[in-house]
């Protein structure tokens, strides 16, 4: 049994409660155990990076130094705006060292900020996917767009992520589960994040983008690997489709909970009963464009 | 008119303390237009984000209070596409930060944002009592500072059904250091 620590964030409590369940089943499925950082708290989000730096630093850091003293090296971060301000308190703080002495002094903790954030993609690519393909049970027949948003690759620097403009890690994933994946232009646009509750409609505008350019090109349904795109592509759908002609009704998936199913893993279990746009397994059975616009050889080649 | 001159050479320009701030040099940049060119928001927005480092280049009063009174500042998302393309590597969202906050200081914030300031301010209340996001609480805040008291009422009975809203808060343990943590970063900030 492998341990990890497991820095949930609070979408996966809440509105994103799926992503934590399917996250949490499929690693027992591989034997690795989770275990949560012991008293975490909000990173701070986009609100503190907005209005307060020190503070923006100060929240994330706390969770890092407590992961610290709870003896770990390394964290895994399944939110992408969480990691965000994770790994840039990581970064930060180690390439300041006045900054983390005054972090220091505002937490009353002493650490050295070594304990690293890492994504539910890189935990993937680790852990899961040197074993997936003697483990899927239920190959998936669907032609998924796999979704990564902003913070997952970008800014490149921070992140260290290659093909940031065409990102293919959920791509190889989805393919060993028997998916087709799609190659589409929106991977990487933005669904809006922050602005969900404040400019709804302008979140709208922009997830139709994203929703238009998969659909035309035949994608079935979503991956993604973030609480903030799914909820905006998922509980937005009514104000995505004021923007398109017709009703957009492909389900969005965390991409652990398309390795639950291709596991064979339970709809419950995976918390696929909580979704906005409903998802039936049916889906499965229907039979998916061949052709695609935009085919490249890019995709082929992973 | 002399006088004038060493108040004019007093006067603290906005792109070096941003300089002090953030550590971005507003000067780097040459107008390619790339920033504007793959910003989602563009068109929503009432100054470019090429034109706001233009206009901060300048040091013009008149334009660096232009550019800290619009909307294009509180629209943008920190998707950090701008900053992933940009070949003089200028962190724009970085600097938009730092507008923001010295937006609030300087007290012009645009009306148009006020939706997007309540949610921030909303977002943090919960983080400051609790620790953690208590999105019924965020909600109710942002609710009573906008008086928008209908929104989302279509999806927060779905979201209750589904069970994607706690009625309660999941709280921190420790409480006052989250409450330390806040102290001290605010007075920080006023410092600036």
């Amino acid at each position: 049994m492998i341990k990890i620590a497991y820095f949930p964030g609070c979408s996966l409590e809440g509105s994103s409660k799926e992503y934590n369940e399917s996250l949490l089943a499929v690693s027992k499925e591989f034997e690795i155990q989770l275990e949560e950082v012991h008293d975490w708290n909000c990173c701070g989000a986009t609100a503190a990076h907005n209005l307060n730096k020190v503070l923006s630093i100060s929240l994330p850091a706390r969770t890092l130094a407590l992961a610290e003293k709870q003896g770990f090296s390394e964290i895994l971060v399944p939110c992408a705006a969480c990691y965000s301000r994770l790994l840039t308190a990581y970064n930060e703080l180690n390439k300041d060292a006045a900054l983390l002495e005054k972090v220091k002094e505002i937490l009353e903790i002493d650490f050295s900020a070594k304990v690293k954030p890492f994504t539910v993609i890189d935990f993937i690519q680790k852990h899961i996917q040197p074993k997936l393909k003697e483990k899927v049970k239920k190959p998936l027949n669907a032609k998924i767009a796999c979704y990564y948003g902003c913070l997952l690759v970008r800014p490149p620097k921070l992140v260290e992520v290659e093909r940031y403009e065409d990102p293919l890690m959920m791509e190889s994933i989805v393919k060993e589960l028997g998916a087709t994946p799609l190659d589409w232009a929106f991977k990487t646009e933005c669904c809006g994040a922050g602005l969900s509750v404040s400019r709804t409609s302008t979140v709208g505008k922009l997830c139709s983008k994203i929703l238009d350019d998969a659909l035309s090109r035949g994608a079935t349904m979503f991956a993604v690997a973030c609480p903030m795109c799914q909820s905006n592509l998922d509980m937005r759908r009514r104000n995505a489709n004021v923007f398109l002609n017709e009703k957009a009704d492909a389900p969005v998936l965390f991409i652990t909970q398309l390795i639950g199913l291709a596991l064979g893993l339970d709809k419950k279990e995976l918390g696929l009963q909580r979704h906005f746009v409903p998802f039936n397994l049916e889906i499965f059975d229907k039979p998916i464009p061949k052709e695609t616009l935009g085919k490249s050889k890019k995709v082929e080649e992973v | 008119m002399h006088d004038q001159n060493i108040v004019e050479a007093l006067r603290p320009v906005l792109k070096h303390k941003v300089k002090e701030n953030t550590e971005e040099d507003i000067m780097l940049c040459y107008q390619c237009g790339k920033c504007s060119a793959g910003c989602p928001l563009i068109d929503e927005m009432d100054i470019a984000p090429n034109q706001i480092l233009r206009m901060l280049q300048t040091e013009i009063p008149e334009l660096e209070e232009k550019v800290l009174k619009s909307l294009a500042i509180w629209l943008c998302l920190a998707c950090e596409q701008c900053y992933s393309r940009c070949p003089k590597d200028v962190d724009l969202p970085k600097i938009m930060d730092y507008l923001r906050a010295e937006s609030i200081r300087r007290d012009l914030v645009n009306p148009k944002a006020k939706e997007i300031l309540a949610f921030h301010k909303s977002f943090l209340d919960s983080v400051r009592l609790t620790g953690k996001l208590y999105e019924i609480g965020l909600i109710a805040g942002y609710k009573m500072r906008t008086m928008h008291l209908l929104q989302d009422v279509n999806v927060a009975p779905t979201m209750y059904f589904n069970g994607k809203l706690n009625l309660f808060p999941s709280q921190v343990k420790n409480k006052k250091a989250i409450k330390r943590i806040f102290e001290k970063a605010l007075r920080e900030e006023e410092n600036k």
